[in-house]
């Protein structure tokens, strides 16, 4: 059993925090994956930095801007975390757009993520079909997890479609926003979340987008395995230094 | 060779539709619906009357003696300059808000570079009665003062894109998180014939009137349908696409596609994508782009805000790597200079994007019985301040 499909075998609402390699400054990356684990952060996703990230609000573009020009790079991502799994138990994925993947080579790319024990990928822009037809077969060959995501506006028949090419978890975006977005949750978030929680799929669901206090990680995990903050933590590492991030998790414990 | 699109949305290696889930559901209706919409004799009878009627269709097909003369050859300019609203992209921005009517969008959004798209959309916004929200980079907003004031007069809302170079490539950004975050009610227009499937080919049949137009003007002025030579310029490559349409499948016409080299191929400050591009995937679509080797998208430059995109649209990255067109390009001050010389030659001021196109006349050979069709794409009165500065006029 993977790091990642163990995870889901317990009822704990998970916790996973996303942060962008690179940012605030180049050589932060191992730091802040050891402190997010030390205080008790379920998984991990890693933002490998991207120009034209289409689905990032402000925050995160300004944290991808700034690790670019800090110079962090895919090859430098993948130094940093050669010995990671030294020390680092919890499941790690890397967030990247394609366009990155595809000039280091989609099959290099999937091969350095699992010596260096990363356990899936997010590509936002890489839609399921292309992904079914072009890149399955490296993904299962390197046992790495490709980790789709579903909107408010996905059908239930395309749902059902992506759980069954999921190997580790669906990624639920909250609502039809850009990351970053805080407004608290509403009905509509509730009955999205109920609405994909009756179509019984054999995956497991996280949140993501817009989770950024309690009150909307507690919304947000009423129908799902767990939650994934983002742009409030990068807001966060704006203002407070890295050996701080204890108090971020915190309240969301 | 086939250069239209496939079923799957591909030019070759290039197109697709590398989109985020959230665009998965827009973006799909339109591919559903674009081919039986555009079929349909509604759409076909209000399409042509309003580009007659409206955009001013057709535009002439003008022998240009003294240019001719000059380089040596029969050289006609397509004038789309004389379109309402002063360039081609109004052909587009008629197709796309009919298209957005039928399936019932009531809000607008398109981006902008040169501001020619934003104007366009803006007017048939207006003309239609919908709300309209322009994206366009702070820096082209500047640049492009008079066509910010145009759109705003059209009541249409102009957002400044204030990312990343602050230009055409980021205002498409913004456009395209504005359609993530409002789902429901909106239509995104694209304003070339870039970005995800069926975009590209969408823009390129509304566009594909201009090579329609040109096949019979030609028949009627010099007794034969197929120019030589067809020159355009491309930033996205719309008015390219538009005016190579017809002659695709006809490989006696030679395709000549305008890069703007802006202050040199090799200078670091260029927007000849062809030449300084790799395969790669820009706003939805795999194209030809300019990047580093990690994959980032490295910022254009070019003295017209309309040719300053860091990609082209997949049909000519195809064309390219087939090819099937031949990809010049022209520096800011060659650029410059033929805009300069058509309107002493013609009595004719271009749009510095079409002046790309003939500052391709001398590089050059024909010989005097070529025939040569220029798309005058659009007009150079947006352009005033940018040619009195150069010139010192």
């Amino acid at each position: 059993m993977t790091r990642l499909s163990k995870l889901f075998n317990s009822d704990k609402k998970l916790l996973s925090v996303y942060f962008t390699a690179g940012f605030p400054a180049v050589g932060d990356t191992v730091k802040i994956i050891t402190e997010l684990e030390k205080n008790g952060v379920d998984f991990i996703e890693i933002g490998l930095p991207f120009s034209d990230p289409l689905a990032d609000g402000p925050v995160i573009q300004h944290s991808s801007t700034a690790a670019i020009e800090n110079g962090m790079t895919a090859r430098l991502l993948f130094e940093q975390l050669s010995g990671i799994r030294t020390s680092v138990k919890i499941p790690l994925l890397i967030m990247g757009y394609f366009n990155s993947i595809l000039q280091f080579g989609v099959e290099n790319f999937v091969r350095k993520c699992a010596e260096v024990g990363i356990n899936g990928l997010i590509i936002p822009d890489l839609p399921f079909e292309i992904y079914a037809s072009d890149y399955r077969d490296i993904f299962e060959k390197y046992g790495l997890s490709m980790v789709f995501l579903v909107t408010p506006q996905t059908s239930d028949a395309r749902i059902r479609q992506i759980d069954s090419l999921s190997t580790s978890f669906i990624y639920l975006v909250s609502s039809a926003t850009i990351t970053g977005n805080s407004s608290d949750f509403g009905k509509a978030q509730d009955d999205y979340f109920r609405r994909i929680s009756n179509l019984k799929l054999k995956s497991p669901c996280v949140t993501g987008f817009g989770i950024h206090d309690k009150n909307t990680f507690t919304a947000a995990t009423k129908f799902t395995s767990g939650a994934i903050v983002g742009s409030a933590f990068i807001r966060y590492l704006e203002k407070s230094s890295i050996d701080s991030i204890d108090r971020f998790v915190q309240q969301f414990h | 060779m086939k250069y239209t699109v496939d079923e799957n949305g591909f030019y070759g290696d290039f197109g697709g539709a590398f989109i985020p889930e959230m665009l998965h559901r827009n973006v799909a209706e339109l591919r559903e619906k674009y081919l039986e919409i555009y079929a349909s004799d509604q759409f076909q009878s209000q399409f042509g009357n309003l580009l007659h009627d409206y955009a001013g269709r057709p535009t002439p097909l003008y022998f240009a003696s003294r240019l001719s003369k000059k380089n040596g050859a029969k050289i006609y300019l397509k004038r789309e300059d004389l379109c309402h609203t002063g360039s081609h992209k109004i052909n587009n921005a008629i197709g796309q808000i009919l298209l957005a009517r039928h399936l019932g969008k009531t809000r607008i959004i398109a981006e902008t570079g040169a501001g020619q798209h934003g104007v366009a959309t803006a007017t048939v916004c207006a003309l239609m009665g919908l709300k309209c929200i322009v994206y366009m980079g702070e820096i082209d907003m500047k640049r492009q003062a008079p066509n910010v004031a145009r759109m705003k007069m059209l009541g249409a809302e102009v957002r400044a894109a204030v990312s990343g170079s602050k230009t055409l490539k980021d205002a498409t950004n913004e456009a395209i998180r504005d359609w993530i975050s409002n789902p429901e009610d909106t239509y995104y227009m694209i304003g070339s014939v870039v970005g995800p499937h069926p975009y590209p080919d969408l823009v390129a049949k509304f566009q594909s009137v201009i090579s329609e137009e040109t096949r019979k003007q030609l028949s009627e002025k010099e007794n034969r349908e197929n120019p030589d030579y067809v020159i355009a310029c491309v930033g996205g490559g719309s008015n390219a696409a538009g005016a190579f349409y017809h002659y695709l499948d006809e490989p006696q016409v030679k395709l000549i596609a305008v890069e703007a080299a802006g202050k040199g191929v090799d200078s670091g400050e260029s927007a000849a994508t062809s030449i300084l591009g790799k395969p790669g995937i820009i706003h939805g679509s795999k194209t030809l782009l300019m990047q580093t080797e990690d994959g980032q998208i490295v910022e254009p430059y070019s003295i017209s805000a309309g040719l300053d995109y860091p990609g082209i649209g997949p049909l000519h990255a195809h064309l390219f790597a087939s090819g099937r067109a031949e990809f010049l390009s022209a520096t800011d001050d060659e650029a410059m200079k033929a805009g300069l010389e058509l309107c002493r030659l013609e009595g004719i001021i271009p749009a510095i994007e079409s002046a790309h196109a003939l500052a391709a006349l001398e590089k050059m050979r024909f010989s005097a019985d070529d025939v040569v069709v220029v798309c005058l794409s659009g007009r150079g009165d947006k352009d005033l301040a940018t040619y009195i500065e150069y010139f010192k006029i």
